[in-house]
């Protein structure tokens, strides 16, 4: 035993341990990938170097505050031509944010409605559900935007069509005499704030509040008592009705305004472009294409045996689904889903195909070719991409660790 | 017993019945019917609702895709034949196919030069056999790593030599590493390595040109700038597939390795790649790729696009590949350590096979993507299909004409994705071990 506590002799340490020795082999294999890198970044930042002084340019990020003097075709946030550059980025990037959310949210919808349909025990309903999966998935997403924009441009009537002719008829007509589908748009009522309508948004939130408090009291109740109170119809009407009931008291001061034909264009309403609606389109049914499959292999990775045992314990197929199989399927689906989201984000730089004015055609488009700052615009250009895929990583991986089954 | 038997009942049957078929609401296509079409009212209406869409859409597009007009040689011609029909306009003009298709396969490629690009492509599906469906003698597999030199040779064309010269670097490094293995494994790596660079960078130009000069063979040289079409597709999609594969990996095994640096330097490089759009990298590749190169450098804008989609894809592939890393059980890690094994042979003989098994449908998925993502190369300028629909656009005789080539190029991209997407269930089935 007294021989286990000698050390063992101490050798010195000879230059080969470096590369025999597992100890010290780890340590020289990453120094030397750190060196080769650090060589490698070196090497492309002493060329870059090189180039921008042979061209005489040097970076400079000041073009930013500098006139853009060009106009953009859809801005949330106020612009003029005498804006800034950086002012038409930032039009950019609110332009891509909403295509972002409004794809985000039209591309789940049509993904969770197509994968419980694509798993339907119904024949037809299924097929056809395959065949919109497997159509928009082998297809680029670049042919389905053209091919959208294409419909809503070359198929769709022209304003001046939805003139009355001289014979009591027009070539087109607008639905429910408050959409309108033109090859310049689409034409929807806009809302009208009137006096009093702040009351009438207050009077929604609030009772939106007490429909959330109403749901956690029956929760409660039901796992304190197994009382079970009704739950859908009772909240709906907790939001609604007082709103309803205000709406008319208050003498309707929320009206719409439809979109009238004046001159060769429709006024008044709200116009979406066909750019953001083809894209939009496009996108929400590209990347639901995919959610659909990934909603439909996550409902499928629910064990037989747990709806088995719902139905055991008498609970009907829908409320099996919604408590049972949805929320165990809710683990496999979300981390792929995220990608899916981030896949959209992305994607959403093809608006370049219909000349959507995001943050690539501002910042990376216009600003770029008319300043020449190629090297500044596209570092920004990737920053924001970059921050923007982290920010949704971070916020779906949230949304992961709560969905995580608890072990016990 | 049977006494009180023949007393009570009048009659007895001795023998069997023969039996009765099913009623008709419970077997064949009525049965079918009922419970796949009607089984409640629910499913009844969205029975309903389904055949409309299909009618819908089937009365819609069968009229327009059933157009005899496969021989007009331009949109005027075509309205004139659907007018001496009396039919309306409302219908495909299919002359643009006929007259345009090898535009659309091949780009602006010579035409006396289309054999290249079509033995090119036998090439390729040849020497992509023997991996796809490995059940070819192993003398063919020299002929798939020969492959890519035919096909860089029949494509680009100008001397025999230079494809033969790189290609005698890669034997020079395999037949250095199988002389050096034998006294020193990291002597041999590092020889197999440089020697071959040296190669390249001081001789294999001179010798080509040394070559050329004493037998001058070759072809019509032909710049990558006249190349477009589904051809520029399939050499820019199936050079990045080829190239990322190995990329990736390695990637994949970096981020998952113990090296502190090697994973955050990996982690750094897939999250760069992945959080920026392709087309943002494309851009990239065509505006700023120069400034990076030594001062004067100028190459190929296709070469660079093959660079980027590459370096693109293999981050792709990377994190498809470290989950099927973390698949792989841990045991599986330690029985190779516990036999002695190095880190390579591990993951070469044990850890790889399976984790790549797990991760075929993620990879062919990747491949999928990037296929399709070739199309993104139409904003730098280059012909990909889509870019050609405007060429074609362009002239007087089809300007106007958008669905036909849509529709198209839509179907041949169906087909090459939906058959890598079969090809990759078959695989998956192929390689099952688990019980089923």
């Amino acid at each position: 035993m007294s021989l286990m506590t000698d050390s063992p002799p101490r050798e010195s340490f000879r230059l080969s341990q470096l590369i025999y020795d597992t100890r010290y082999r780890s340590l020289t294999i990453q120094v030397l990938t750190l060196i080769l890198v650090c060589v490698g970044i070196y090497w492309l930042i002493n060329n870059l170097l090189a180039n921008l002084t042979q061209l005489g340019l040097q970076p400079d990020f000041s073009f930013l505050q500098s006139t853009a003097g060009y106009d953009i075709g859809t801005t949330l946030i106020p612009y003029t031509s005498g804006s800034t550059h950086l002012q038409a980025a930032y039009v950019g990037i609110v332009n891509t944010l909403l295509v972002a959310f409004l794809g985000v949210i039209l591309a789940t919808i049509i993904g969770v409605l197509a994968g419980i349909a694509r798993l339907s025990k119904n024949w037809i309903v299924s097929r056809l559900m395959a065949v919109y999966v497997e159509g928009f998935r082998n297809v680029p997403l670049l042919l389905w935007i053209l091919l959208i924009y294409a419909v809503f441009t070359e198929a769709t009537p022209q304003p001046r069509d939805f003139r009355v002719g001289e014979d009591g008829t027009a070539a087109a007509s607008m639905i429910w005499d408050s959409f309108a589908v033109t090859n310049r748009g689409f034409y929807l009522p806009a809302p009208v704030w009137g006096a009093n309508s702040g009351i009438l948004i207050g009077l929604f939130l609030a009772s939106v509040v007490v429909a959330i408090l109403y749901h956690r009291y029956a929760k409660k109740l039901l796992f304190d008592t197994g009382r079970l109170l009704p739950m859908v119809w009772p909240m709906f009407a907790i939001a609604l009705v007082p709103v309803i009931l205000a709406f008319f008291g208050l003498g309707r001061p929320v009206s719409l305004q439809y979109p009238e034909l004046s001159g060769f264009n429709f006024s008044g309403g709200i116009q979406i472009s066909n750019p953001l609606m083809a894209l939009w389109l496009a996108l929400s049914l590209y990347t639901g294409a995919f959610i659909t499959e990934i909603v439909r292999a996550g409902i499928l990775s629910v064990s037989k045996g747990q709806s088995e045992a719902a139905a055991a314990l008498g609970i009907r197929p829908n409320r099996a689904m919604n408590l049972v199989i949805l929320p165990q399927a809710m683990r496999v689906i979300i981390p792929p889903l995220t990608s899916q989201y981030l896949n959209l984000t992305k994607n959403s730089s093809l608006a370049i195909a219909v000349g959507y004015p995001d943050i690539r055609a501002t910042l990376g488009g216009i600003t770029l070719n008319q300043t020449g700052r190629a090297l500044e615009c596209m570092l920004l250009l990737g920053l924001f991409y970059l921050a923007l895929s982290l920010i949704i990583s971070f916020g779906m991986n949230v949304a992961n660790n709560s969905m995580k089954l608890e072990e016990r | 017993m049977s006494d009180t038997n023949a007393q009570t009942v009048a009659y007895v049957r001795e023998g069997m019945l023969a039996q009765q078929p099913p009623p008709v609401a419970e077997a064949g296509v009525v049965k079918w019917i009922r419970s796949n079409l009607f089984p409640t009212w629910l499913n009844a209406i969205l029975t309903l609702i389904s055949i409309y869409v299909v009618y819908a859409i089937l009365s819609g597009i069968i009229p327009w895709f059933v157009s005899p007009t496969w021989y007009a040689t331009s949109l005027t011609e075509c309205r004139e034949i659907f007018s001496a029909l009396g039919q309306s306009t409302e219908q495909a003009c299919w002359g643009v196919i006929r007259d345009r298709w090898r535009q659309l396969l091949f780009g602006f490629y010579p035409s006396e030069h289309y054999w290249r690009p079509t033995v090119a492509l036998i090439v390729l599906l040849a020497g992509l056999a023997p991996i796809l469906f490995g059940r070819f003698p192993r003398w063919f597999l020299s002929f798939s790593l020969a492959s890519p030199f035919i096909i860089f040779f029949l494509l680009w064309g100008g001397s025999i030599w230079l494809p033969i010269a790189i290609a005698l670097g890669f034997v020079i490094g395999v037949a250095v590493f199988r002389a050096l293995s034998g006294v020193n494994q990291i002597v041999a790596m590092l020889g197999g390595v440089v020697i071959p660079i040296i190669y390249w960078l001081l001789f294999a130009g001179r010798l080509s040109n040394e070559l050329n000069g004493l037998v001058p063979i070759g072809l019509e040289a032909i710049t990558s700038t006249q190349f477009g079409g589904f051809m520029l597709s399939i050499v820019i999609g199936v050079s990045a597939i080829v190239l990322s594969l190995p990329l990736g990996i390695m990637l994949a095994l970096g981020r998952a390795s113990d090296l502190f640096i090697v994973t955050k330097l990996s982690v750094g490089f897939i999250e760069v790649i992945r959080g920026v759009p392709l087309i943002v990298w494309l851009f990239t590749a065509s505006l700023l790729l120069n400034y990076f190169l030594p001062p004067g450098t100028n190459f190929d804008l296709t070469l660079r696009v093959i660079i980027m989609v590459t370096l693109f894809s293999a981050a792709y592939i990377a994190e498809v590949v470290r989950g099927g890393l973390a698949a792989v059980p841990k045991g599986q890690y330690e029985g190779a350590d516990s036999l002695g094994m190095s880190y390579w042979q591990s993951m070469q003989l044990i850890v790889l096979p399976q984790a790549l098994k797990i991760s075929i449908p993620g990879i062919v998925n990747t491949f999928i993507g990037l296929f399709k993502d070739t199309t993104l190369v139409v904003f730098i300028g280059l012909l990909d299909p889509l870019g050609l629909t405007n060429a074609i656009r362009a002239s007087t005789d089809w300007n106007g004409i958008y669905w036909e080539l849509y529709v198209f190029i839509g179907l041949m991209f169906f087909i090459a994705c939906f058959s890598m997407g079969r090809y990759s269930l078959h695989l998956e089935k192929k390689l099952q071990r688990e019980h089923r």
